[in-house]
Parts: structure tokens; C-alpha cells; sequence
């Protein structure tokens, strides 16, 4: 009984969590804001998926949060590149200049 | 008694787990500048997201799900801290100067870092 209400507790502070950062998703002034608000919101979905399924009583939620993770990950930094190259085809060595440096200093 | 102990211990961990999460997403939403918006997220996403999963565990005993779990935490416990790197890596490199002071000026997107030495 305790437990069932532990979990809907979480379930519900996850979700009301995940509405205010998508509060900063819209009105986040930069992109990496917008980045930032995705990659929580994703991290937030998996522990929304876990605990649904201990609310549920369905084993099988527990792959697709293990998906959704990894997904998310991989999402995140391929968000990240597109937006610092302008292209999912340019290998990251091929560019001059080091890591961590701007490459062009235009605008 | 131990099954009641263990129930209760897991209903502690998922309050706190639970607390972590809707701390930081308002911090998320009421910080300044993005990287004390990183922060916030990035540190209490990791607490808040492996404190839920282990009192799941702690529910789930010793079965197939808890070892998912445990997996699903691993998962986080190592990407979570390596977006936000990501993140915060990729606004320095475009520019996005931290908001130092109030004299300083705002932190916006498009600014150049050179122009601050």
C-alpha cells in the first residue's frame, strides 16, 4: 500500500518535473538551453517508463527505457554535432583546428 | 519485518529520488544563465535518476528486472555526466559566455569570446 503510493508520488513529481522543463524548452533564449531541456526531459522519460512499470505490472516497459536511454545519449550528441558542423557527414577529424577550439571565427 | 524495513527504505529512497528530480527541474527554469542551468540539471538529473532506480531495485528483489535496472542506472551513471559535458562544451566553443556579474553584461548566443581580453 505504502509502496503503490511511493510510486505514484514519484510518477507524478517526474511528470510535473518534465512539464516545467519543457517550460525551458519553449522559452530557452539559446539552442544549448534547448539542448539542455531535451536531454533532461529524455533522462526523465526513462524513470517515468521505469516506475510505470512497476505501477503497471508490465516487464516489458523496462527495454524500452533501456532503448530510450541509450537513444537519448546518442541523440543528444548528434544534435550537438549538427549544429557545431552544419552536417551529419563531416568526420570530426577532417576539420582543422583542434577540439574544443572555434573552427571559424566569421560573423 | 524485513520485507516491511525494506519497503520502507525504498519508499524513502523514491521521496528523495523524486525531490532531486522536481529540484532540478525548477532550477532548469528559475536560473539565470545556461550554465547554472547546466548545472542544476546535470547534477540532479544523475542523483535524482540513480536514487529512483535503486529504490526500484530495492522493490524488485533479485530478478531479471532489477538486473535491467541496474543496467538502465549504469547507463545514466556514465551518459548523463557526458551530455552535460558535451553541452557545456559545445556552448564554450560557440561562444556562449558565463554570466560572471551584473556589470559584465548579459550572457548572449551570438557573442564573441576574444573580445573579453
Amino acid at each position: 500500500m505504502a509502496l503503490s503510493v511511493a510510486l505514484i508520488v514519484s510518477a507524478v513529481a517526474i511528470f510535473v518535473a518534465m512539464l516545467i522543463v519543457m517550460l525551458r524548452l519553449f522559452i530557452g533564449p539559446s539552442l544549448y538551453d534547448r539542448v539542455l531541456a531535451v536531454n533532461s526531459f529524455g533522462t526523465k522519460t526513462v524513470l517515468l517508463i521505469a516506475v510505470l512499470n512497476f505501477i503497471g505490472g508490465r516487464p516489458e516497459f523496462l527495454d524500452i527505457a533501456l532503448l530510450y536511454a541509450l537513444i537519448n545519449f546518442v541523440g543528444t550528441i548528434a544534435i550537438l554535432k549538427f549544429f557545431r558542423y552544419r552536417s551529419f557527414q563531416m568526420a570530426m577529424s577532417s576539420v582543422r583546428g583542434r577540439a574544443g577550439m572555434p573552427v571559424d571565427k566569421e560573423e | 519485518m524485513l520485507d516491511m524495513s525494506v519497503v520502507i527504505l525504498s519508499c524513502i529512497i523514491l521521496g528523495a529520488g523524486a525531490f532531486f528530480v522536481v529540484v532540478g527541474a525548477v532550477g532548469v527554469y528559475r536560473f539565470p544563465d545556461f550554465y547554472t542551468r547546466l548545472h542544476a540539471a546535470g547534477v540532479t538529473d544523475t542523483m535524482g535518476s540513480e536514487l529512483i532506480l535503486l529504490g526500484l531495485v530495492l522493490q524488485a528483489g533479485f530478478s531479471l528486472i532489477a538486473v535491467k535496472l541496474i543496467f538502465i542506472g549504469l547507463f545514466l551513471f556514465i551518459t548523463s555526466p557526458t551530455a552535460t559535458h558535451a553541452i557545456a562544451n559545445a556552448a564554450l566553443t560557440a561562444g556562449l559566455r558565463p554570466f560572471l556579474s551584473v556589470r559584465a553584461g548579459t550572457a548572449s548566443p551570438g557573442s564573441d569570446r576574444s573580445d573579453q581580453e
